[in-house]
């Protein structure tokens, strides 16, 4: 129970977020009617992907300090896990904007900058499938994530300020880019916080079921 | 001597391709004319610079290991690569003027810009090659790696040189070249910290 509490949390605060998220009442805000409850997937996969490809970005840092077989995996599997969300994310994104902005894809900042976290990160899995010599590609891969991760974290946070989007919090619209939460009415807060729980403890269980597969694996290869 | 062949490759590299665009294109837009040229700087920099890490041979490398420290060399192949591409950019700013016609109202803010932006982009793909290079070599790791990397880049140098076409100056900019200029120092101070773990062998 002390070590596994947090995964019952997760299927609870998941459970929650799927009936609440259904039944309880939404406002009416412009054209979104009913599909702002999509509020409570699409928008916790990005807070899944972020806070998953930032403790990828720690391993990969401590695998630098210290070469360890295992903090290579963990920033592996986080990094995979993170993109999942990220794939997610945008086809829970793309429904939406098929239904608010007439289609699944409108060339929109923030779309944009999906497309190139998935493009970067397909580029660090291509990087690692690359290298043979265990060591090596631990190296280059740490090397190359932790150069991505700066150089990501920046752009998402610059760009869809500067120009037009259709999302909120773009050029000459209120709001945070990032999605604050202030602008977000009572009663949706009360399911899109335990959302965001909820599905980032999921993809953190995911990340961590696959470590163990992964260790596993290596072990059976060297003995 | 090798340095030097390299040298008139590129230069070569760089009016062929921009002649090929003119017999493509002529006289295009003022849009199209920042979009193309922004382009074949991407196009010349992963040419010119890519062979600065992955021409090297092996035993060049261990020259270099055994004669320099890892930043000393990481700093003076960023600084190299960044003289090389303004150059470059500079030469294919005067073909683009000389073929593609000139819709630039402000040349010299245009000629800064041209210098920053090709410093920006060298940077990021000198970094990247040295990665390339220790994945076995391979240029099409670059491109892979490079282009998603270099889109905020670009996005804000496509968004800064339309200033140059404009007969005001917008209010802004200021601040957009501050950021590519806050871009590039981040990017040299990751290459010098990473650097050295890349080094190792």
């Amino acid at each position: 129970m002390r070590h596994y509490w947090w995964k019952i949390l997760s299927i609870v605060l998941l459970l929650y977020t799927f009936i609440a998220g259904f039944l309880i009442k939404v406002p009416t805000i412009g054209n979104l009617y009913e599909t702002i409850r999509n509020l409570f997937f699409h928008v916790p996969m990005w807070f899944g992907q972020l806070i998953l490809i930032s403790v990828s970005l720690i391993y990969s840092i401590l695998y630098l300090r210290k070469p360890q077989q295992r903090y290579d995996i963990l920033a592996t599997e986080f990094a995979r896990t993170g993109s999942v969300m990220g794939v997610l994310g945008l086809l829970t994104g793309m429904i939406w904007a098929n239904y608010t902005w007439g289609a699944p894809w409108n060339n929109d900042p923030k779309q944009l900058g999906a497309a190139i976290a998935l493009l970067i990160y397909l580029a660090y899995f291509v990087l690692r499938n690359s290298m043979t010599d265990l060591d090596k590609r631990g190296r280059v891969a740490a090397v190359y994530n932790i150069f991505a991760y700066f150089i990501y974290i920046p752009m998402i946070m610059v760009l869809p300020r500067m120009v037009e989007s259709l999302h909120p919090g773009g050029q000459g619209v209120e709001g945070n880019p990032g999605f604050g939460g202030s602008s977000l009415d009572p009663t949706m807060r009360m399911v899109f916080w335990p959302a965001v729980l909820g599905w980032t403890l999921l993809g953190v269980w995911i990340s961590t079921l696959n470590v163990r597969l992964r260790t596993l694996e290596e072990q059976k290869h060297f003995s | 001597m090798r340095q030097q062949y390299t040298f008139y490759g590129v230069l070569l590299y760089v009016a062929s391709t921009i002649f090929v665009l003119y017999l493509a294109m002529e006289h295009p837009e003022d849009k199209v004319w920042n979009g193309l040229f922004w382009m074949i700087q991407l196009f010349i920099c992963v040419n010119a610079v890519a062979k600065s890490f992955l021409a090297e041979s092996r035993g060049r490398m261990l020259y270099f290991y055994t004669i320099a420290g890892a930043r000393d060399f990481v700093l003076s192949k960023l600084l190299f690569n960044a003289v090389l591409m303004i150059v470059m950019s500079l030469v294919s700013m005067l073909l683009f003027f000389l073929l593609l016609g000139n819709p630039i109202h402000n040349p010299w803010t245009f000629t800064g810009i041209v210098c920053l932006g090709g410093c920006s982009i060298s940077l990021v793909f000198t970094f990247l090659a040295a990665i390339a290079a220790r994945a076995q070599q391979n240029a099409a790791l670059m491109a892979i790696m490079g282009f998603p990397l270099i889109i905020p880049q670009l996005m804000l140098l496509m968004k800064i040189s339309s200033v140059a076409f404009a007969d005001v100056i917008q209010a802004g900019l200021g601040q957009l070249v501050a950021l590519l200029a806050g871009m590039d120092v981040l990017v040299i101070l990751l290459a010098v910290i990473l650097f050295p773990f890349l080094w190792k062998d």
